[in-house]
């Protein structure tokens, strides 16, 4: 079954004739993905390869195609308003793979979004999420690193989540669902939600957690683990020798204060009952050996 | 993207903050000229990006014209080495030849975004003038935080309720008011990542005045920030990271010497970590994004092969977007043009790596290539 994502997933594509979102449409298309609808203003009427109709609104596109997963390439100027647009047409699930975007702009759009709790966004500054026993990908990881299975993978980064992929797949370990939930200050979902949905779900036996550091959502989660989670985590936190003060790349992953270290992290984890990887080459060996240790 | 005190006092001034009369110099002669306009004393503090300053040495105070402008001599042209530099220090171009003040209280405000929150939150301290991180480890109790509801904004029982924990009552209570609603407009309407005022002092005839000011503006709005992306000084900047940041390569240099060149932020924090735990330590952080192409990877190569701490080289591509034989050229063009021989690690996966191996072995590069993590960690320690 997995997360999120199933047989039933209807996908829209917000930005499907820019470069990246037909890119990505198109390879989410061939990997067995049910896109139904596009949308870029002013380009309603169109057809994408063919098969996908482009609307003008999501409004338009969720009457017509049912869709129920938006997946969001537009520029950071304009990606709050799509966010804000999906959320209203009633779309329960959104995905913004957008990078970039301001952060100001995303805590208003965050309060917005505590209104419709029914709404779920992934992201932004994600790659978004997969579920490979329903061939069902949203957002811009290689599908042919992914195999079905019963792991279930959370990070916030894109290659990384995949570099964690692809070692278990090496290994012949399948994944239930993968999801990068973004590297950004401000981001929809957080960590210890996408826990309680792998640890509600019927088909994940172990769960595989990829922190970094800055901020303190990878404690929240070490809590709710603590607290609620009764599946085995192997937890990688990466960053430990990042300095302080500097951004390494995601907004998010810059170290101000104590508690934004890769020790802290590492601690609450360990504090949690997780089990820890030592370092980004072990991903895969440490989910096999808990694995094994299951029986 | 940080900007100057004196930027961003002119900015506070714009919007109605009182800050002291004061000159900018570039020159100790103006420095001295500046004293005489100010009335023959003035504090004279160094213009750059780093906190720290005055511990450091930063700030002087000068009673006449002749000390300021030889005050101004011992800054200008030099670098100032402060606790939140690395050894070198920044360099010095201007002055802030700035008025005394006559300060009865020392405050500290500040604004930034709380990430727990998911908004912005107002800091507050009565112990203004220090070292505010300090003030946090001892007395805790002493900070004030106000989180502000974003689509509200800052609330007049909220700014109230600051003005009376910092311990303003009578005739000061309402020009702090108005600072602290000023702050809290700086903050959305330029996008800051942090505006703060350390101190802000009451004066003996209960002005409010931001005696020094620090704003820092967040990358991704300066597209809608032409005015302030005008006031960028790269001379505070470190000259390999500014010169990657002008090609959007996010880059952060470090202490070690195996220079990395990674796409992707998470998976270039868990390079730095391979690196370490093989018992090296990487030159620098780089990620070159996922739409990378071949000018981008060279241009990410040749500022990582201009590093003279950097004798190896270690790349970790996990192709998607970016492909790995677009990767492999443009790593290949770079080390030719900068004609280097340095040793060269490569683990490479995902699309088109075997052509993206292909052209590094047919070429002239020193390459060994890992097929995963822990062999790009063997390979390390036998370049070094």
């Amino acid at each position: 079954m997995g997360i999120l994502l199933d047989e039933n997933s209807r996908i829209l594509v917000q930005g499907i004739t820019g470069r990246e979102g037909s890119f990505h449409a198109r390879t989410g298309m061939a990997y067995g993905t049910n896109v139904v609808a596009g949308v870029t203003p002013g380009r309603g009427g169109q057809m994408f390869e063919e098969t996908v109709p482009v609307f003008n609104s999501v409004e338009e596109a969720v009457a017509e195609t049912e869709a129920n997963v938006s997946l969001i390439f537009v520029p950071p100027p304009f990606a709050p308003d799509a966010v804000v647009e999906a959320a209203d047409a009633g779309v329960p699930l959104i995905a913004c793979i957008t990078e970039g975007v301001p952060v100001q702009d995303m805590a208003r759009v965050a309060r917005y979004l505590e209104r419709k709790p029914e709404v779920r966004l992934i992201g932004p500054n994600c790659p978004g999420m997969i579920n490979p026993g329903a061939r069902c990908k949203v957002g811009i990881m290689p599908g042919n690193i992914h195999m079905p299975g019963r792991v279930g993978v959370v990070s916030r980064s894109g290659t990384l989540t995949y570099e964690a992929v692809q070692q278990l797949t090496n290994l012949g370990i399948g994944q239930s669902s993968c999801v990068g939930i973004g590297g950004d200050p401000i981001i929809g979902t957080s960590f210890a939600e996408i826990l309680r949905l792998y640890n509600e779900d019927p088909d994940t036996d172990l769960i595989v957690f990829i922190g970094e550091i800055g901020g303190t959502m990878e404690q929240e989660a070490a809590a709710y683990i603590k607290e609620s989670v009764t599946k085995p985590v192997c937890t990688l936190i990466v960053g430990a020798t990042a300095p302080p003060g500097k951004r390494m790349g995601h907004a998010g992953a810059i170290i101000t204060g104590d508690s934004a270290r890769a020790e802290a992290k590492i601690a609450a984890m360990r504090e949690a009952g997780a089990h820890i990887i030592p370092t980004p080459a072990d991903i895969g060996s440490t989910a096999q050996a808990v694995l094994a240790g299951m029986g | 993207m940080k900007l100057h005190e004196y930027q961003a006092k002119e900015i506070f001034a714009r919007y109605g903050i009182e800050v002291p009369r004061a000159i900018l110099a570039t020159t100790p002669e103006e420095a001295g000229d500046a004293t005489r306009e100010l009335g023959g004393q003035a504090v004279i503090k160094a213009q750059v990006h780093a906190g720290g300053r005055g511990q450091a040495g930063g700030i002087k105070v000068t009673r006449s014209p002749e000390e300021a402008e030889e005050a101004a001599r011992g800054y200008i042209g030099r670098n100032l080495v402060t606790r939140q530099t690395d050894a070198q220090g920044v360099p010095i171009n201007s002055v802030l030849v700035e008025e005394l003040a006559d300060i009865k209280k020392e405050l500290y405000v500040a604004l930034t975004i709380d990430r727990g929150f998911r908004g912005p939150v107002m800091i507050a301290s009565a112990s203004g003038g220090m070292d505010i991180e300090e003030v946090a480890a001892t007395s805790p109790e002493d900070i004030h935080t106000e989180p502000i509801e974003p689509v509200l904004g800052l609330m007049p029982y909220q700014a109230r309720r600051v003005v009376s924990r910092l311990g303003l009552e009578g005739t000061p209570a309402r020009p702090a008011v108005q600072v602290l609603n000023a702050l809290y407009r700086i903050f959305t309407e330029n996008d800051c990542s942090l505006v703060e005022i350390n101190p802000l002092i009451v004066t003996a005839d209960d002005r409010v005045v931001a005696l020094d000011a620090k704003l820092d503006v967040e990358d991704d709005s300066l597209f809608r920030h032409g005015d302030l992306r005008d006031l960028r000084d790269r001379s505070q900047e470190d000259a390999l990271e500014a010169r990657a940041s002008d090609m959007e390569i996010a880059y952060v240099n470090l202490d070690g010497s195996v220079g990395c060149l990674v796409n992707g932020a998470g998976l270039a924090m868990a390079t730095l970590d391979v690196t370490n735990a093989a018992g090296a330590a990487p030159a620098n952080f780089l990620d070159v994004g996922g739409g990378a192409d071949e000018e981008k990877v060279a241009s990410a190569v040749s500022i990582i092969l201009s590093d003279p701490k950097v004798d190896r080289v270690l790349v970790n591509v996990f192709g998607g977007i970016l492909r790995c034989d677009i990767a492999a050229r443009g790593i290949v063009l770079a080390f030719e043009r900068m004609n280097s021989a340095l040793p060269l690690i490569v683990r490479m996966l995902g699309t088109n790596v075997d052509e993206g191996k292909e052209i590094l072995g047919a070429s002239s590069l020193n390459v060994t290539f890992a097929d995963t993590l822990t062999e790009a960690a063997a390979a390390i320690r036998q370049a070094g």
